[in-house]
């Protein structure tokens, strides 16, 4: 494999990444993800920002992530490299619950 | 009626002074009876939060701790029930054993769910557990039977105490006279006190069921940042008000979370409360620093 396509298979690898690479956002606020339910193309980075003013985290079920505590007005964000479903909850308040849908880059919602 | 029943009866009254009908007739608990087991509970300290509701959560655990040391009887023990800091971080967890190690009784802590962010390390490190290494325990002290329990470590369940913490508990409580007053307690209410906002423990009944055989149990949580008292049969619950901001009564919001008040009324809503055991019943005296 070539130094080019190394560094973009891990720019694309599954991961915490910048906030600044977002192009979907999901608010958290008044105990509740919104949107609950999102759709991106794969490789997209999501950014939660918590608008509350009691801390929450972003916890996929199967613990494939964690944002950890995130405090108020704080941002946490996470690149989807592979399509599939990905569950997630707050681990302060397990009711709060939310899923990210990553499809085929290019492919209709 | 049983003796406790009459103890029990008049004990809960959250007055202050209590009145209590014994053998001798009434007597005012007070100044006549002699000394019960008194211990002081805190709770929901949130060292690190800095939003409006409290911009500055470690002084009023401070002016708290200030009036626990100056209390006229000394307790025999202060019970922090959970919630200690608000992110579970190293810095938040220095700052809160530097001002906790203020107090002059006895300290005992248990976690709430901000103190086990990312593991239960960081909490066991700064208080480590007063006996085995799984967080709960239980001991005897002037002939009351005291039980730590810990229900916040299961996520995905808040809260959960787990098969493994109910098995120790019978085997904790087998054995005991059902005379013996109990006191559990525990971050988040055992019972359903409002399952909507999380604030139940999902397999808290068959904790209750272990303990519907004493005479007199008494429950007291945190979590909720308000005091709320519920009975159930013999075991009577009282949640506590927080040391760092309050929260909504359950069912007046659209979520629960810190609520934004005045100064004078945010000291109203926040502080302490002493526990005096006669003969099993608790006389429950909250006090806020407003």
């Amino acid at each position: 494999m070539n130094a080019f396509l190394l560094a973009l298979t891990l720019a694309l690898a599954s991961g915490e990444a910048s906030t600044s690479d977002a192009t979907a956002t999901i608010h958290i606020k008044n105990f509740a993800f919104a949107p609950a339910s999102l759709t991106v193309p794969a490789g997209a980075v999501v950014r939660f920002v918590n608008d509350d003013q009691e801390a929450h985290t972003v916890t996929a079920e199967d613990r494939s992530f964690d944002s950890s505590g995130l405090d108020t007005g704080n941002a946490w964000a996470y690149r989807f490299a592979k399509t599939g479903r990905y569950a997630y909850f707050c681990a302060l308040h397990p009711y709060m619950k939310g899923a990210i849908l990553v499809v085929t880059a290019g492919s209709k919602k | 009626m049983k003796r406790g029943d009459f103890l029990t009866h008049v004990g809960w009254t959250g007055a202050g002074i209590a009145y209590a009908l014994t053998a001798r007739g009434i007597v005012r608990a007070a100044d006549d009876a002699p000394d019960g087991p008194f211990f002081v509970q805190i709770s929901d300290s949130h060292i690190g939060f800095h939003q409006p509701a409290n911009p500055d959560v470690a002084s009023t655990l401070e002016a708290t701790i200030a009036r626990i040391n100056a209390l006229p009887r000394a307790p025999d023990f202060v019970i922090h029930t959970g919630d200690v800091t608000h992110l579970s971080k190293p810095e938040q967890f220095d700052t809160a054993k530097h001002i906790l190690g203020t107090l002059k009784a006895p300290l005992i802590t248990i976690p709430g769910e901000h103190d086990v962010l990312g593991g239960a390390a960081a909490f066991a490190a700064a208080f480590p557990p007063k006996a085995g290494n799984s967080g709960w325990f239980s001991w005897e002290a002037a002939g009351v039977h005291y039980v730590a329990l810990v229900n916040v470590f299961d996520f995905e369940k808040m809260g959960e105490l787990g098969n493994e913490q109910l098995s120790w508990l019978e085997n904790d409580l087998r054995g005991l006279p059902s005379t013996r007053p109990v006191v559990v307690f525990a971050h988040v209410p055992l019972y359903a006190l409002y399952a909507k906002w999380g604030w139940t423990t999902e397999d808290g009944a068959k904790a209750l069921a272990l303990l519907s055989r004493f005479d007199a149990v008494t429950v007291l949580n945190g979590h909720i940042h308000q005091v709320i008292e519920h009975q159930e049969g013999n075991i009577r619950f009282a949640t506590a008000n927080a040391t760092a901001y309050p929260q909504p009564v359950p069912g007046t919001a659209a979520a629960p979370g810190p609520v934004t008040l005045q100064h004078d009324a945010l000291l109203r809503a926040v502080g302490y409360r002493t526990v005096e055991l006669y003969g099993g019943a608790a006389t429950v005296r909250n006090v806020t620093l407003g």
